[in-house]
């Protein structure tokens, strides 16, 4: 039988101390900076040595695909070690204990923050949702919590910074974060605890407490860089299939097109965004490389994010997981509300940012 | 004997989890028996918010995330 954890455990005391790790961290960003300075003249030396006709869209594909993989890769790992240390100081149980008798309003910006650094996985959704609302944390500030994290979070930001830029990504942060307290608060207002599956309502555990975990500075070293052997050894690769269709669209697909179908001036572009986006389940990093390509070629930036939160925030594996806990009819109030919101979202930043 | 039951729907993390805990009895020569608890309404009724959770002889010492190898060996000791 094989075992999926490896036990080449470090003994304790052969484990670097704080002062080893910290200068390790420090030397390691140091040499990130060096080569990622060095990316830019590497690619261009790279596409200049390639036999192509110089101005041709090969070449212009080619020098988009030779920058920017390393570049998104290299940023996508600062971002998500960054975060893998921020998330060791949050833990699921202490979020609950941070929301449960929360009122609603305050709550529901509570829920939404702490729903990006809580450390969450969807397999954890259920026991989670159980775990918080079974704990006193009010069904609207659960919801808030719920649609925050897996929308929010440091791969899709940390790769709209890389591709789009700061302003994005610190857009769509602020909108995300909207989305999910209006929209928790809106379900909380409509006090639909009746619509919960009823073997929920019967679970009355109450929390469990558990000691704080003593991490120490070596320890959230260590969940940095777990967190980017976890994240970016998993998503590598969509990241490069996104930029290659990336380069594809950059090269080959008619500005005209683009901005017929996805442009300001088509209405209904943005509810069209978020229809497409609801069924359609992908990963954040293979979606956003195509999403930069498409605001290159004049897609409205309202409409591409729309349709990015849909994609992100709303899709059929977590309604088929959320279906053991939630009935259909709040399944589709859920979806609802929260597609309204994203709707909300698009159109505002067309209206905007014209 | 110790009883330890991990909590969680049988993702990869809560089959590391269990894997990692009986590797580390073995180290430690403890005998231990692992109880995989994959239903949601038993996993509700410990009252974690995270998994995988982790019970040892009918007490709760650990939910959400893996744990740290030494936290294991002081569990199970």
């Amino acid at each position: 039988m094989s075992r999926s954890y490896n036990a080449s455990v470090i003994e304790p005391d052969k484990r670097p101390s704080a002062t080893q790790a910290l200068i390790g961290t420090f030397g390691a960003l140091i040499a990130w900076g060096v080569v990622y300075a060095a990316l830019e003249p590497a690619a261009g030396w790279a596409v200049s040595a390639l036999p192509l006709e110089r101005g041709s869209h090969l070449e212009e594909a080619a020098a988009f695909f030779l920058y920017d993989t390393p570049k998104v890769l290299m940023l996508l790992t600062l971002v998500v070690f960054a975060m893998g240390v921020v998330r060791s100081f949050f833990s699921a149980t202490r979020t609950r204990a941070l929301l449960a008798g929360r009122r609603e309003g305050l709550g529901n910006v509570a829920a939404a923050s702490l729903g990006i650094v809580t450390p969450f996985c969807s397999c954890s959704a259920v026991p989670l949702f159980i775990g918080f609302v079974s704990a006193g944390v009010p069904l609207g500030v659960t919801f808030s919590f719920l649609i925050a994290a897996p929308m929010v979070n440091e791969v899709v930001l940390g790769l709209l910074f890389a591709l789009v830029g700061w302003q994005v990504a610190l857009s769509y942060l602020g909108f995300g974060l909207g989305v999910a307290i209006v929209s928790g608060w809106v379900i909380g207002r409509l006090h639909l605890e009746g619509w919960l599956e009823p073997w929920v309502l019967k679970v009355r555990s109450g929390a469990v407490d558990l000691p704080a975990n003593s991490l120490t500075v070596t320890d959230r070293v260590q969940a940095g860089i777990e967190a980017v052997k976890d994240i970016v050894g998993k998503v590598w690769m969509w990241i490069i299939a996104g930029i290659a269709l990336g380069a594809f669209i950059h090269g080959y697909v008619p500005v005209d097109l683009i901005a017929a179908i996805m442009g300001r001036d088509a209405w209904w572009s943005v509810p069209a965004a978020v229809v497409i986006g609801i069924p359609i389940y992908s990963n954040a990093a293979g979606i956003i490389p195509v999403v930069q390509a498409l605001i290159a070629k004049g897609a409205a930036l309202g409409t591409v994010i729309a349709f990015m939160m849909s994609v992100i925030a709303l899709s059929a594996p977590e309604m088929i997981i959320l279906r053991k806990v939630l009935s259909l009819k709040l399944i589709a109030v859920f979806v609802g509300v929260v597609g309204l919101g994203i709707l909300a979202v698009g159109t505002l930043f067309n209206v905007l940012f014209a | 004997m110790k009883q330890v039951k991990v909590l969680g729907p049988g993702c990869a993390r809560c089959q590391a989890t269990a894997d990692m805990i009986q590797t580390e009895a073995d180290r430690l020569g403890v005998a231990v028996a692992i109880e995989k608890v994959t239903d949601y309404a038993a996993i509700a009724g410990w009252g974690i918010a995270a998994t995988p959770g982790i019970v040892v002889d009918g007490k709760v010492v650990h939910a959400g995330g893996l744990p740290k190898a030494e936290d294991v060996r002081t569990w199970i000791k």
